[in-house]
């Protein structure tokens, strides 16, 4: 079984060189961590960075350099700053090669909940909704069950839609899933993870064709 | 050239009043018209709508304005930074739309640019979208959302000229260059007012045509919200 930054460190491997790539908050901000130092990869923020580089050593923080989580950053060389309409340009003209993003529920058809919880206070989607909307390819980096013990890979979301039929990869600390038109085909189990324990954590439909490798990390 | 200059910042606020709806730049507390907003504190004007994409934190920012209840309603993508925020939310004194960042900067940018509405593929078949508009392009469905309207728009820009041009810094940016023009009347503070021509007109962002009035700002906290930082 996989934590969070086995989680990352799973993801970081879908990450190619040459690819624009927007990190949501949570475990998709640990995939920067390990991206290989041989291919050249630029990060975008959706407020308004591309080429985001590490956070500042202290006393260089600039409160006019921070990225979507609000944290202070900095910029590498190469880097490059715009407006919320370009950055959304961005990311709706389809510029940004990957997506990686957290969430609550991912349905068996591509519909992914993420910000929206009835009853609880709800602080809003941000940049979630216009992301899943327009990336072509989005992984959802999360957990395989809730901690009620519950899955998050269900047939139907329960909760208020981010977006629909958009997840294509998931990794959890369990599995990588793909989002095919049957149902989640199992692709790899996680390190000491049998295909009967990811069968068990999932709701939805599980696909399992054959011998399933477990993962490289 | 056209001057925009205006001695301070209550000059620059001048009709400002009761129930109007104003636009105001800043990603969290980052590139915030921070003169505008203790102006509006000051002139402790009621029942304003706010379209920003976050509402402050408790003590500074918008939540300024929402400690003393001056905000009727609020549009926003985010606001999980403010506790009054939430207790104002909860109890039902103060209307929240959520709208998606994209579409909130869209929504500015079609105010600044004529559009009376326009398509985007965000929110479709979420609660987002329902009572709208919906239409299919090339196989993919988009949403119609409407330009906003504004009475003013705050922005913050990193230095300006007397002709109203602006240039932003870092990602403080954001918001600001698409809420100039955006609303009857932009109003533009900034950190170095400086005389026609010391500026290189191929670094400008916003050309002055869209700000009505501009002023140099003072006493600038710029707050770091999320101060994070490695080891050397």
């Amino acid at each position: 079984m996989l934590d969070k930054n086995g989680i990352a460190k799973r993801i970081a491997q879908e990450v190619k060189d040459g690819y624009y790539v927007n990190l949501g908050i949570g475990i998709p901000t640990l995939v920067a961590n390990f991206v290989r130092d041989d291919i050249e990869v630029e990060f975008q923020s959706e407020n308004g960075i591309l080429g985001m580089g590490p956070f500042p050593f202290e006393g260089e923080e600039d409160a006019d350099l921070i990225n979507a989580g609000k944290q202070t950053i900095t910029a590498l060389p190469g880097a490059s700053y715009f407006d919320s309409a370009m950055s959304f340009g961005m990311i709706r003209g389809q510029h940004v090669d990957l997506t990686i993003l957290g969430a609550m529920e991912v349905a068996e058809n591509g519909d992914i909940a993420n910000w929206k919880i009835p009853g609880k206070m709800v602080k809003g989607m941000g940049g979630a909704m216009d992301l899943v909307a327009s990336a072509e390819n989005i992984i959802v980096a999360m957990m395989h069950t809730n901690r009620a013990g519950e899955s998050k890979l269900l047939k139907r979301c329960t909760l208020p839609l981010t977006g629909v039929g958009c997840v294509t990869k998931i990794v959890t600390n369990l599995a990588v899933l793909e989002v095919t038109d049957k149902g989640f085909k199992l692709l790899e189990r996680a390190p000491g993870v049998g295909v009967e324990e990811i069968k068990e954590a999932t709701e939805g439909t599980l696909i399992v064709e054959g011998e399933i490798p477990e993962m490289q990390i | 050239m056209i001057n925009k200059t205006v001695r301070d910042v209550s000059e620059a606020l001048e009709g400002v009043h009761d129930g109007m709806t104003f636009m105001l730049g800043g990603f969290g507390l980052s590139g915030i018209p921070e003169n505008a907003i203790s102006e509006l504190v000051r002139l402790n004007l009621k029942n304003l709508t706010c379209i920003s994409n976050n509402a402050g934190v408790d003590d500074f920012g918008l939540g300024l304005l929402l400690q003393k209840k001056q905000i009727n309603k609020m549009i926003s993508s985010y606001v999980g930074e403010n506790a009054e925020f939430e207790r104002q939310m909860l109890s039902g004194e103060l209307d929240v739309e959520l709208t998606p960042q994209g579409t909130l900067a869209a929504k500015c940018q079609a105010a600044q640019q004529g559009f009376p509405a326009i398509y985007t593929p965000a929110g479709y078949g979420t609660e987002v979208a329902e009572g709208k508009e919906t239409r299919e392009f090339n196989g993919k469905m988009y949403v119609l959302e409407e330009a906003y309207k504004a009475d003013f728009a705050f922005v913050k820009a990193w230095k300006g000229d007397k002709a109203g041009n602006l240039i932003f810094k870092g990602t403080a940016r954001n918001f600001n260059p698409v809420m100039c023009g955006a609303a009857t009347i932009t109003v533009a503070e900034v950190e170095e007012l400086v005389e026609p021509g010391e500026l290189d007109p191929n670094q400008i962002h916003i050309p002055g045509i869209f700000v009505q009035r501009i002023f140099q700002g003072k006493d600038y906290e710029k707050r770091i919200e999320q101060r994070t930082v490695r080891q050397k």
